[in-house]
């Protein structure tokens, strides 16, 4: 399959599941057996996200700082995020504590 | 040229969320040029897909050849939150004239759906409403176009040795922590973390959907366990 299928594919699935319940006339709720799993969807995939992309180096789990800063550069950015819930502020700390932990190590 | 009162209204009340917005379209911009889809096909998942998270995943998914049914579920799975919007919004979206319910689906989005849902609780006209959510989502949208597309213009020219690449985890990771309110989400999150390190030697790229999937059926558990 070539890349601007899958976009394109990606792209019209969005759009129907946002289209999704507006798109039904009569004012239906979301089925109950779905509401549940639907909160845990952002935080499952996001720790997902992070989590391989930060510990995993070459394949394996490294957290030794002079090999893979990233792990402590993401808990510096982590208090920071958790401290101000700002994207900004949690991108600058982490960039600022790896190229800091590169120099140093 | 004037705007709609309540385009107006819509449009500022989303303003202060793009400060997030602007770095993150930089950032997915600057990294997605300089994959293996090339800027061409980074920008237009701006277009088509519209959405920052899955669009960064499918770059990320693409570059590392994962299978295109793996890519297309994994992407699928990270928007099916806006069934939620989809679902919330629908009673006000009802009165609304019927192309307007099939045109504006198109750009929902997370900042528009909560600057909307708020304001809807003080406003009945449905006039309003319809310019409220238009003037928060078309700001929304034309930010999004234009941050990713400065990114993409910059991307393959910034050095490697910055380590931007390193961004998108953080971008991520700010994401996870405003998700994260209650202690079942808490338990989603370390289990679909955890379990997606554990699955990253799986093929196909099947590692990120059994994290998810994981973490989701986690906090289903935990939140029927600590109720």
């Amino acid at each position: 399959m070539s890349s601007a299928l899958i976009i394109l594919i990606i792209g019209i699935g969005t759009y129907l599941e946002r289209l999704s319940f507006i798109g039904i006339i009569s004012d239906r709720e979301v089925p109950e057996w779905a509401v549940l799993p639907l909160r845990f969807v952002a935080p499952a995939v996001f720790a997902a996200l992070v989590a391989p992309a930060v510990l995993l180096h070459d394949g394996s789990l490294v957290v030794s700082p002079s090999v893979n800063p990233r792990v402590l550069a993401t808990l510096i950015a982590l208090l920071v995020a958790w401290r101000t819930k700002s994207v900004v502020a949690t991108i600058v700390a982490g960039m600022a504590a790896i190229w800091l932990l590169r120099a140093v190590f | 040229m004037r705007f709609n009162p309540a385009f107006v209204d819509g449009s500022k009340a989303v303003s202060p969320l793009l400060i997030g917005v602007v770095p993150f379209g930089l950032v997915f911009g600057v990294v997605a040029a300089d994959s293996v889809i090339g800027a061409g096909l980074a920008y237009a998942t701006s277009l088509v897909i519209f959405a920052g998270a899955a669009q960064l995943a499918t770059v990320q998914l693409l570059d590392e050849g994962v299978v295109g049914v793996v890519i297309i579920t994994t992407a699928l799975i990270i928007n099916s939150r806006h069934l939620m919007y989809s679902a919330t919004l629908a009673p006000h979206f009802q009165q609304f004239p019927r192309w307007t319910r099939f045109a504006l689906p198109y750009v929902l989005t997370d900042q528009a759906f909560a600057v909307s849902i708020v304001r809807y609780e003080d406003m009945t006209d449905p006039v309003y409403k319809r310019w409220f959510f238009t003037g928060s989502a078309v700001t929304m949208w034309s930010t999004w176009q234009l941050s990713t597309l400065a990114g993409v213009l910059v991307g393959a020219q910034l050095p490697e040795a910055w380590s931007l690449e390193f961004a998108i985890p953080l971008v991520f990771l700010a994401l996870l922590v405003v998700t994260v309110k209650t202690r079942p989400e808490l338990v989603a999150a370390i289990v679909g973390g955890a379990v997606a390190v554990l699955a990253a030697p799986a093929p196909y790229g099947l590692g990120l959907m059994i994290g998810a999937l994981s973490g989701v059926a986690a906090g289903v558990a935990a939140h029927r366990v600590l109720r």
